[in-house]
């Protein structure tokens, strides 16, 4: 393996171990949820996305919304390990007296781009911000992680249709199809299939890749597109730690002290 | 006042570059020469108010004062939650503009009615709800919603509204608008039952009856010490409005009368708590509800 991807597995590792320390401190939900999206965010963040703390007001960088903001911690550790504000803050997260609320406050966190938390939210803002950046001429891209129960939301489709008939190009969303939703299995709630199709049949790039492939992730997002891009990204909810994985609990659990260990052990091995 | 909102806005757009409308597909022959005007800033959304909304907070992020336009109840309560979070919570500069105050599209049928709207959306941090009574309220409250930022809801009637201002001084966000004064009765209105109050007062004077008529173009924030000094004056007071008297004007200054410590002979006079199913326009529609009907005066008068 080369080296880059060496060291965006050790970053992922350390996001990690953030987000069950945050979990586990705070003993709130959703590290599951958390879980599957770790690999598309820090490949955004390391490797796709013209954004640092010092350039927020650069009208040509891109912006990045998390519509599944359940995933809240995912995004707040690495915006943290990448010195968007100060490391110390993930321990004020979802506390009484704390400064991170469970779903994004963008007047709290440095790099957030809108409050979100209500599903079905992030993607019409995400196309207000692509079609504003085309009249603009303004260079940025906008991407936008959607959650795959979150394409259960008219919204999604409101604003899929939208941006199929405006070939909006600068817009990529990428779905975090993980197969759980809040109360159950995707196919056995209201299905998806054929996703790629409905995508697609709205005027829409369509590529399907493992969403916690690196190499994958960044030929995805590198990929040219003329029309709105979307990236299926199968996930595994709950990855990288064995017992959290695939399961609907850990949409909702928060470990114990037992479970916290089991997993921290796990975490520190370089898979 | 509809043709008073597109045509102040026209003028705003022609000076700042930065103002952009979005309708829902509505505005058929309203906005044709704004398009025509502006097309890179004006934008059709399609039939789809929650998208809207959403797409109207990114362009506000965008660095764009935005106009957000539609029939009252779909672009206040169809995408309500979108209301909400992405303008109000996230705090962006989003104008909406609904057209259909009350009964304006009475014969529409109850889903086009506009009788809650107001409760609604001044229940909601951060917004500002401005229901303009004639035309030159209109424009002089879509100027100053241009000048300040943050999201407003602006409730517009339809057309044909005549102006009832004589005194065309420059009305600021929250300024209460004396229109007679006298010291029988106190009646406060807002949006499109400015005319109605007007003519009452007018009809009363020639029995010489004299009525301290307010209107108050701004329901949030209300202006308390202006309603504090009304009180204070202890004569009998009405609120009119074509709403609900659950939630707009007629609650507003209830519950500025409840923590004043004072009583006063008060009555809300608005719709009451039902949907209508009589076919007809907003006047037919107050008569066949018997809402909004002149009071006796014996009730304030002896």
């Amino acid at each position: 393996m080369n080296n880059d991807l060496v060291k965006l597995k050790k970053f992922s590792q350390k996001i990690r171990i953030d987000i069950l320390n945050m979990v586990n401190d705070a003993q709130s939900s959703h590290i599951g949820s958390c879980y599957s999206i770790v690999e598309i965010i820090v490949s955004l963040y390391c490797k796709i996305l013209y954004v640092d703390p010092e350039n927020l007001s650069d009208v040509n960088r891109d912006k990045f919304l998390l519509s599944k903001a359940h995933g809240s911690c995912a995004l707040y550790a690495t915006l943290a390990e990448l010195n968007f504000f100060p490391l110390e803050n993930l321990k004020k997260y979802y506390v009484d007296g704390g400064i991170l609320p469970g779903h994004l406050d963008k007047t709290v966190c440095p790099g957030v781009e809108h409050s979100l938390g209500s599903l079905g939210h992030g993607l019409p803002v995400g196309v207000g911000l692509s079609f504003a950046n085309n009249l603009d001429n303004n260079k940025g891209q906008i991407y936008v992680l959607i959650g795959d129960g979150e394409c259960n939301e008219g919204t999604i489709w409101e604003a899929a249709l939208f941006a199929g008939h405006h070939k909006l190009n600068n817009l990529t969303v990428i779905v975090d199809f993980n197969k759980i939703q809040s109360f159950g299995d995707v196919d056995d709630i209201l299905t998806l299939d054929p996703f790629g199709k409905k995508w697609e049949s709205f005027g829409w790039d369509v590529v399907e890749i493992d969403g916690h492939d690196f190499q994958q992730l960044i030929d995805a997002f590198m990929l040219p597109h003329k029309k709105p891009k979307v990236i299926i990204a199968h996930t595994v909810k709950g990855k990288g730690v064995s017992f959290m994985e695939n399961s609907l609990d850990w949409h909702y659990k928060s470990p114990n002290t037992q479970q916290y260990e089991d997993a921290l052990k796990e975490l520190m091995i370089l898979k | 006042m509809r043709t008073t909102f597109v045509n102040t806005l026209t003028e705003l757009a022609r000076k700042d570059e930065r103002i952009f409308l979005i309708t829902a597909d509505m505005g058929f022959s309203v906005f044709e020469g704004f398009r025509e005007e502006f097309p890179d800033r004006f934008l059709n959304t399609g039939i789809a108010e929650q998208n809207t909304i959403g797409i109207a907070a990114g362009l506000a992020l965008s660095n764009k004062i935005v106009y957000a336009y539609s029939i009252i109840p779909f672009i206040t309560m169809r995408c309500f939650e979108q209301i909400r979070l992405d303008l109000a919570y996230n705090n962006t500069n989003v104008k909406l503009v609904g057209v259909g105050a009350g009964f304006t599209y009475g014969p529409m049928g109850s889903s086009h009615h506009a009788i809650e709207d107001i409760a609604i959306m001044r229940s909601i941090p951060n917004m500002t709800v401005l229901c303009p009574g004639d035309p030159f309220e209109t424009e002089e409250l879509v100027k100053r919603s241009y000048e300040n930022y943050g999201p407003m809801y602006i409730r517009l009637g339809k057309n044909g509204e005549p102006t009832i201002h004589k005194n065309k001084n420059r009305i600021e966000i929250g300024d209460p608008i004396t229109v007679t004064e006298g010291n029988d009765l106190i009646i406060l209105t807002t949006s499109n039952t400015l005319e109605l109050a007007k003519n009452w007062v007018d009809e009363w004077s020639d029995e010489g009856i004299k009525v301290n008529l307010v209107s108050l173009p701004t329901i949030k924030p209300i202006n308390v010490p202006s309603i504090q000094k009304l009180i204070d004056r202890d004569i009998p007071m009405i609120t009119l409005e074509e709403h609900s008297i659950i939630g707009g004007l007629g609650s507003t200054i209830s519950e500025i009368i409840a923590e004043s410590g004072k009583g006063i002979k008060f009555k809300r006079l608005g719709i009451c708590d039902s949907f209508s199913h009589h076919v007809g326009g907003s006047k037919f529609q107050r008569k066949k509800l018997n809402i909004l009907q002149k009071p006796d005066k014996s009730w304030f008068f002896k």
